[in-house]
């Protein structure tokens, strides 16, 4: 479908997503964001406000947390990518998902999975955060329709329940 | 205008004669998805669009107008839509009618997408607010009667302001006894986009002034903030503003002793005042009283004439047909656990079917609290229609397991085809409102509140921290109590939001900080512990008696907390949003009256102490 002159313009990227390799022709500039949601189909990644202040594309990069809406895909190139669609395994949901659910951290689900990217970024430097760590490691990402009271109270049984299985 | 009683001869029996003035700012909804449409159009099937949306059928009516079709050749179906809270009642139907007549015309799928700044530049956001209240108050602190004149900013347009204004006004006298009183309400157009739908929807504004004013009359009078609403609470048997009479025994004075008590508001308060003589801290402890009332005003629901539908399915289980859209709230959850326990199942075995108006009846709006106390109820009648189908044509027996049930409903399929059963709204015959007077039972229930906000302002940069809330209502039966919990926790964080954070910043009728940068929201580490409580009274008239919820916890934080902060240093602040600048300006003036006053003590009747007489 592309034409030689788009052909010409784009690069092509090899990077991991969700632990398998993948290889994309994409604009150099074109966000990772719309990469992810466009040619992969990987939707559960999403944009509130395209400027890296909401964090609901949040993804992680070489394991660090990473607004997907501020990478141009060139950057992304050679990395290992993981988006909320790597969590669970089969159908067995992360901890973090469990988690979520049972304590009611999700209500619309609009900034979940960049706010479950966001703890399971907190758990992996952090096993045992407080609840000050929890609020600050996810300050990254708003909210606007729990209060964020749950979504902490998730986390930290998030936490519980791995440093005690 | 709403008129009780005979409020002219008032003012020469009054002791006191207390007047304010309060503002609240426009508030954006800040869902976190912005609004969207996809849009088809077909010269045989007509128009589709899908979308983030609260109110199926209300795009359906705008569609039908805009396209001239018939109601069968359009179709909305609402998808997974990520955050509402009012902003995607009215709005969708633009936006759909934009992409359904560029369908039309290019004869291609449509689909429009708003970026943040699109959607903070376009869409309708929270009515601004001018509240003038005159009160006329006997010696020990009972409210006489008084005026209010309540007035909104509609923007450009008129859109829902009506609908708003008199919420609005309804609200306006709080939870309070008024012998009289003269409610005037006005919404004026103005150079804005127009305001529109925000949880709470006019309530937040009238009641903000209500008991920013309670504490201006309390202080007036020498009475405490507690002690004056003890006094003037509404009791069993007296009535609204709107003369309905309070039928259920809801005791507001307990309710505010547990919020008192759960606070530690008084050993709080006494130790603040020591600790506030020094140091770089200013601490405040606030008190707001408030009712909600859920469902449409008046005759809205009257008008409305809901229609709920239930389903027993060919393999067994059953769905609930309702055009009530889940974003967020419970909707699906809440609704499907009403008809698991009306028909006796368990909650597997029930699911709520896509709002989509080619497969479920106008339900209603998703708006006004009004989902689970009144589509609820019809969900659970329609839901006992199934069951009582199933037991007279004997497929059933009383005490019937829910392996039998399915099978009951499984076989009447085979035998009769589609089984669906349906409740359409009916008035209570003892609910009677009056459009004309604006008299009457304004709502079928209200909720009741009390909650108690406790601040510290830091005296360097007067930035002001909520360090505790406790917010404790009656909403009668609470249906689940986890996702009751999240509605309020999720409120009073708006609420918090309104009060000291969010600030629409106008020019020339645009909004110049229409992105998340610079329209600032609280985060993760800007709230509070939210303690949340429940009284359950339980209401006739709602689902196994559950009342509205989810607007009442946004009514509450901002006067709590704008009266604690008011109480950390003894003077009032009248408006919100209530910024560090705002706070600082108003400490630099007043100082710098206090130095004038003190540099010429013997002039315009000043005296020496500093204090204005």
């Amino acid at each position: 479908m592309t034409n030689p002159r788009e052909a010409r313009a784009q690069a092509e990227i090899s990077f991991t997503i969700n632990r398998e390799p993948k290889v994309v022709h994409a604009y150099p500039m074109e966000r990772l964001l719309d990469v992810l949601r466009r040619q992969l189909q990987l939707t559960g990644t999403k944009e509130g406000c395209g400027e890296g202040e909401c964090g609901s594309c949040a993804v992680l990069m070489d394991g660090t947390l990473v607004n997907s809406c501020l990478i141009p895909v060139l950057q992304a190139a050679g990395s290992s990518i993981i988006t909320i669609e790597g969590l669970a395994s089969g159908n067995t949901l992360h901890v973090l998902q469990q988690a979520f659910l049972e304590n009611g951290g999700a209500q619309c689900g609009i900034c979940t999975p960049g706010m479950i990217l966001a703890a399971s970024h907190l758990l992996n430097g952090k096993s045992e955060p407080t609840m000050e760590e929890i609020q600050e490691g996810l300050s990254g990402n708003l909210c606007r329709c729990t209060g964020y009271s749950q979504i902490v109270e998730a986390v930290a049984e998030a936490a519980r329940r791995r440093t005690t299985a | 205008m709403i008129e009780k009683g005979e409020v002219d001869g008032i003012w020469e029996k009054a002791a006191y004669i207390v007047e304010g003035e309060y503002t609240t700012g426009a508030q954006e909804q800040l869902y976190i998805e912005n609004n969207g449409m996809i849009a088809v159009f077909d010269a045989a099937q007509g128009i589709t669009v899908w979308g983030s949306l609260q109110c199926p059928y209300y795009i359906h009516k705008a569609l039908m107008a805009l396209c001239d079709l018939p109601a069968e050749r359009v179709r909305v179906v609402q998808m997974e839509t990520g955050g509402a809270f009012g902003g995607k009642e009215e709005y969708p139907s633009m936006i759909a009618g934009h992409a359904a007549l560029l369908a039309m015309k290019s004869g291609r799928p449509v689909k429009i997408i708003y970026d943040r700044m699109e959607d903070m530049a376009a869409t309708t956001k929270r009515h601004p607010s001018r509240t003038r209240h005159r009160t006329a108050v006997s010696r020990d602190g009972k409210i006489l009667g008084g005026e209010i004149d309540f007035a909104i900013d509609g923007g450009a347009y008129a859109t829902l302001s009506t609908v708003v204004l008199s919420r609005g006004a309804i609200h306006a006298g709080g939870p309070y006894y008024w012998p009289s009183v003269r409610i005037r309400a006005k919404a004026v157009a103005t150079n804005a986009p127009p305001h529109g739908a925000f949880r709470g929807f006019g309530a937040p504004q009238s009641l903000f002034a209500m008991e920013r004013h309670m504490d201006r009359i309390a202080q007036v009078v020498g009475l405490s903030p507690i002690e004056i609403r003890r006094r003037n609470f509404l009791q069993p048997g007296q009535a609204t503003t709107t003369e309905q009479v309070v039928r259920e025994p809801i005791d507001l004075r307990k309710l505010l002793d547990r919020a008192l008590n759960v606070s530690d508001y008084e050993s709080k308060k006494q130790r603040f005042a020591k600790e506030n003589q020094a140091g770089a801290t200013r601490k405040g402890m606030g008190i707001a009283a408030f009712l909600h009332g859920a469902g449409f005003t008046g005759s809205g629901e009257r008008y409305l004439s809901s229609v709920v539908g239930v389903e027993g399915c060919a393999d067994g289980n059953v769905r609930v047909l309702v055009s009530s859209t889940e974003f967020g709230q419970g909707t699906k959850t809440v609704l499907s656990q009403i008809a698991a326990e009306a028909i006796g199942l368990p909650y597997e075995n029930v699911s709520t079917a896509q709002p989509d108006t080619l497969e479920v009846p106008n339900s209603g709006p998703t708006v006004a609290s009004r989902t689970v106390m009144v589509v609820g109820k019809l969900v659970q009648s329609a839901a006992l229609g199934i069951k009582q189908t199933l037991l007279s044509s004997n497929l059933l027996q009383d005490g019937y397991t829910a392996a039998e049930f399915r099978a009951a409903c499984r076989q009447y399929v085979a035998a009769h085809g589609q089984f669906r059963s349906w409740s359409r709204y009916e008035a209570p015959a003892d609910i009677f409102w009056d459009d004309q007077k604006y008299r009457g039972e304004a709502y079928a229930a209200f909720a009741w509140a009390v909650y108690i906000a406790e601040v510290t302002v830091d005296l360097t940069t007067y930035s002001v921290s909520v360090d505790d809330f406790v917010a404790l209502q009656e909403v009668g039966k609470v249906l689940h109590p986890l996702l009751a919990r999240g509605q309020v926790i999720g409120g009073v964080a708006q609420g918090i939001g309104f009060s000291l954070y969010e600030k629409v910043v106008w020019q020339n009728g645009r909004m110049q900080n229409g992105q998340m940068t610079n329209y600032i929201m609280p985060t993760s580490t800007d709230l509070p512990p939210i303690r949340v409580l429940f009284e359950e009274l339980g209401n006739v008239y709602g689902a196994y008696g559950a009342k509205g919820i989810g607007e009442l916890p946004m009514d509450g934080p901002a006067p709590a907390i704008i009266n604690a902060v008011s109480d950390a240093f003894g003077i009032h602040f009248d408006f919100i949003p209530l910024l560090p600048e705002d706070i600082m300006d108003r400490l630099e003036k007043d100082r710098l009256d206090n130095e004038g006053f003190a540099a010429s003590p013997q002039e315009n009747g000043v005296d020496p102490t500093g204090v204005v007489r």
